[in-house]
């Protein structure tokens, strides 16, 4: 078969699986968890394969038109550089451990096979993105995506956080898409073309008139998508879908999409320099900003909900530097951990029954209940706080190169501002996550107090795409940034020895006061008795995470904070802390900005439907009716009366009919 | 004979019988004018039937025709009418229409006759037959 036959086959592989679950749910359900597994495994063979072909060498265009539309040309289109190979790869090994992890995770539930066909058809569209040469169709891919998530996430509708969660996830992401559309027409109109190859020519002759307008407009989709500043606000909140979501949305699809499409189209962002810096101050706010909120978080998952957006401003700092090498390198690496980081997450809420951080500081012994949980997440952690020589470590290291590169005028393709402000904010967010990772890490595992309750192992299926993962979270950054530049665009990725020492220096101070700062407060733990492990004990891992999602509001007022003394998150940033646990209070500023606005806009509808309209519609029925009595008054019941009207009637007429029959 | 006489003596009539039908308060009297009406307009028939056939423009004598339906259907109408108003009396003890108000908006299910003293029918009467 040639690479074309199986690049279009790798999207579509998922989509016939979820079809066909979907469709064999009710007769046939001993097919569901194969047409779930099978289509994804092979898709990631097919992807490895095409990869392999592809090689890093040129891109592999492919291109039929179905029909012509009678303006700009939509076309099936395939753009195949070694961007897009590589991250295929990554999605595919993904989404396989997490259809693999949720056969497991979602054994007894009652909607697995929904839920299955889901995740393909979400992968599928993940497919259709990395691939796909035309915008228009790339759309299609991006769109989907949107619908699944919403789907996924509200997958536990029976708890009113899962409802919120995904409308909040629907409307913030479309709410950047509108404008994304817009830019997309403006771009095609423009450059004559949504093939991405034709829109790239078009840039380098520079026959774009609008580049700024066009590149600020796809940004606002890029950040609904890639839920960076202001339109992050959905991704903590999406943490009331299960587990395996959260590992799929965060490490390799959904918020993936924004951060790839820039990296295909960045010599558009490039001929803004506007754009660029927008993108820099967009990605230092997001960095900064979304790790303070994840040191203050006491939900494990909003934690690395909070980190997977942090991740997300290296990206896309990197690439307002110009250097989508570094962009796609910690992407690739990023979506191995943070996969690692959720999926191991889900098995310790199983295990604890409990998906706050202040319950299980206070439980003793978790990590002997899940040595595999606590072993991979281990090297997770440190390759999130980018500690050598894990992944993480190599590819942030090349973001900051990038930065330090651009901030040192070394480039003119971006502007100097840019880079230095992502390399400050790169270099205090790399102390911050190394310190919220600290937090997680001590919190989880090192907790005293009674002991942690006894679900028995964890099903050997989940445990085992917790090693599968961790094998790239450890050795991906390390053996690939030799081999990466020459799929990417040939920049050099290897660390450069002023932010590696700076970069590794601040992680390991942020680790080291978090450390102290532990061990400060861990005296007080003892003393404020708290924890509600609500859950099930022996319901499988689903329901206990739904049900710990649902308590945790009940048991500490609040969906991301607890009160606790002993949290080092609580010590360390004083009296931001409140702040920064509501998410800076944002969601606030959007309820009186959005919301409110909204809701006095349906009143005022409502008051205009109910007392103007009704009130002519109820006139139309009273003026009849008022009429009718008037003329029922002459119903008297007298039969001469009538005759007498009618004989009146008929004078009338006749005398009528005889003046028009005269003329006069 | 001139069409003038039988026409205005038709309209006498016509005119007898209308201020009878809207003027009487007996319902047989009333019947009567409808009676008046109807021979009227038989004696309209007739004479422009008449009128019409001497000027040659009408030879099949419809006018005639219908004027034997007319009377066959007054016949009818006055033998059914005067059933209804002989059983209205029984049921009512009276025949005068302006008493009859059944239709009028607002009346109650019941009659006011039902509660009517047997005595006043006389003295209705006499008043109807006025």
């Amino acid at each position: 078969m040639t690479t074309t036959t199986l690049a279009v086959l790798v999207p579509l592989l998922p989509f016939l699986g979820a079809v066909a679950g979907l469709l064999l749910s009710r007769t046939a359900p001993g097919f569901v968890r194969p047409l779930a597994v099978l289509p994804t495994t092979a898709a990631l063979v097919l992807a490895v394969l095409v990869a392999a072909r592809q090689g890093g060498g040129g891109a592999v265009d492919a291109v039929t038109e179905l029909t012509p539309t009678g303006s700009v040309p939509v076309e099936l289109a395939l753009h195949i550089d070694g961007f897009a190979a590589l991250v295929a790869v990554l999605v595919g090994t993904v989404a396989t451990c997490v259809q693999l992890y949720s056969t497991g995770y979602l054994r007894d539930d009652p909607r697995y096979a929904s839920y299955a066909a889901l995740v393909s058809l979400f992968t599928s569209a993940m497919f259709l993105v990395v691939y796909s040469g035309d915008l228009m169709v790339l759309l299609v891919g991006w769109e989907v995506m949107g619908i699944c998530s919403y789907f996924l996430v509200g997958h536990y509708w029976e708890t009113p956080e899962a409802r919120a969660a995904s409308l909040k996830a629907f409307l913030v992401t479309k709410l950047g898409d509108v404008p994304f559309l817009i830019g997309l027409l403006a771009l095609a109109t423009e450059a004559g073309s949504f093939r991405i190859t034709e829109i790239l020519g078009a840039v380098a002759s520079g026959s774009l008139d609008h580049p700024t307008l066009i590149a600020l407009l796809l940004l606002a989709g890029v950040a609904g998508k890639s839920a960076q500043f202001p339109l992050h606000t959905w991704l903590p909140d999406a943490m009331a879908g299960p587990t395996p979501v959260s590992a799929l949305i965060h490490a390799a699809t959904m918020v993936a999409a924004g951060v790839y499409f820039v990296a295909r189209l960045l010599p558009l962002f490039e001929a803004s320099r506007a754009a660029m810096v927008v993108l820099a101050v967009m990605a230092a706010v997001t960095m900064a900003g979304s790790a303070l909120a994840a040191l203050a978080q006491d939900d494990i998952k909003r934690v690395l909900a909070y980190s997977t957006i942090g991740q997300l401003g290296y990206m896309t700092g990197a690439l307002a530097t110009g250097d989508r090498g570094a962009a796609v390198f910690h992407l690739l690496s990023h979506g191995a951990f943070k996969a690692l980081l959720f999926l191991a997450a889900g098995v310790i809420i199983h295990a604890a029954g409990t998906n706050s951080l202040a319950a299980m500081s206070r439980m003793r012994n978790l990590r002997d209940r899940v040595p595999d949980a606590y072993w991979t997440m281990t090297v997770a952690l440190l390759a999130l706080a980018a500690i050598p020589p894990f992944s993480g470590f190599f590819s942030k290291e090349s973001v900051l190169g990038a930065a330090e590169h651009v901030a040192t005028g070394h480039t003119e393709h971006a502007p100097g501002a840019a880079g230095w402000t992502v390399l400050v904010a790169g270099l205090v967010t790399a102390l911050l996550t190394a310190a919220y990772a600290t937090r997680l890490w001590l919190l989880a595992f090192r907790g005293r107090g009674a002991e942690a309750p006894d679900h028995g192992r964890q099903p050997l299926v989940m445990n085992a795409v917790l090693w599968v993962l961790a094998i790239p979270s450890l050795a991906l950054g390390g053996l690939a940034f030799r081999l990466l530049p020459d799929w990417f665009d040939g920049h050099d990725l290897t660390p450069t020895l002023t932010t590696s020492v700076l970069g590794t220096g601040v992680a390991l101070v942020g680790g080291i006061v978090t450390y102290a700062a532990w061990r400060h407060t861990t005296a007080l733990a003892a003393r404020t008795p708290l924890g509600a492990v609500a859950a099930h004990p022996e319901g499988d891992a689903a329901l206990v995470e739904a049900e710990a999602i649902a308590s945790h509001r009940p048991a500490y007022g609040d969906l991301a904070s607890a009160p606790d003394p002993s949290d080092p998150g609580r010590l360390l940033l004083g009296p931001v802390h409140r702040h920064a646990a509501a998410g800076f209070h944002l969601d606030a500023v959007y309820t009186a900005l959005f919301v409110r606005p909204v809701r006095a806009g349906a009143s005022l509808v409502r008051f205009l439907d109910r007392e103007v309209v009704d009130t002519y519609v109820r006139a139309a029925g009273a003026l009849p009716r008022l009429l009718g009595s008037a003329v029922r008054r002459a119903q008297t019941g007298n039969v001469q009366t009538y005759v007498s009207a009618l004989l009146a009637g008929t004078v009338v007429l006749a005398v009528a009919a005889v003046l028009v029959a005269t003329g006069a | 004979m001139h069409l003038a006489y039988p026409a205005v003596l038709s309209v006498l009539l016509f005119c007898t019988g209308l201020y009878g039908v809207l003027a009487r308060r007996n319902a047989i009297l009333v019947l009567m004018s409808v009676e008046l009406m109807l021979n009227a307009v038989n004696l309209n028939l007739v004479a422009f039937d008449v009128w019409l056939s001497r000027a040659a423009e009408e030879r099949l004598h419809s006018g005639q025709a219908l004027t034997l339906f007319t009377i066959a259907i007054a016949a009818a109408e006055i033998g059914i009418g005067l059933a209804i108003v002989l059983a209205v009396h029984r049921n009512r003890g009276t025949s005068d229409i302006d008493k009859l108000r059944d239709t009028a908006e607002g009346h109650e299910p019941d009659g006011p006759d039902t509660d009517t003293p047997a005595t006043g029918t006389a003295a209705e009467k006499a008043e109807a037959t006025a």
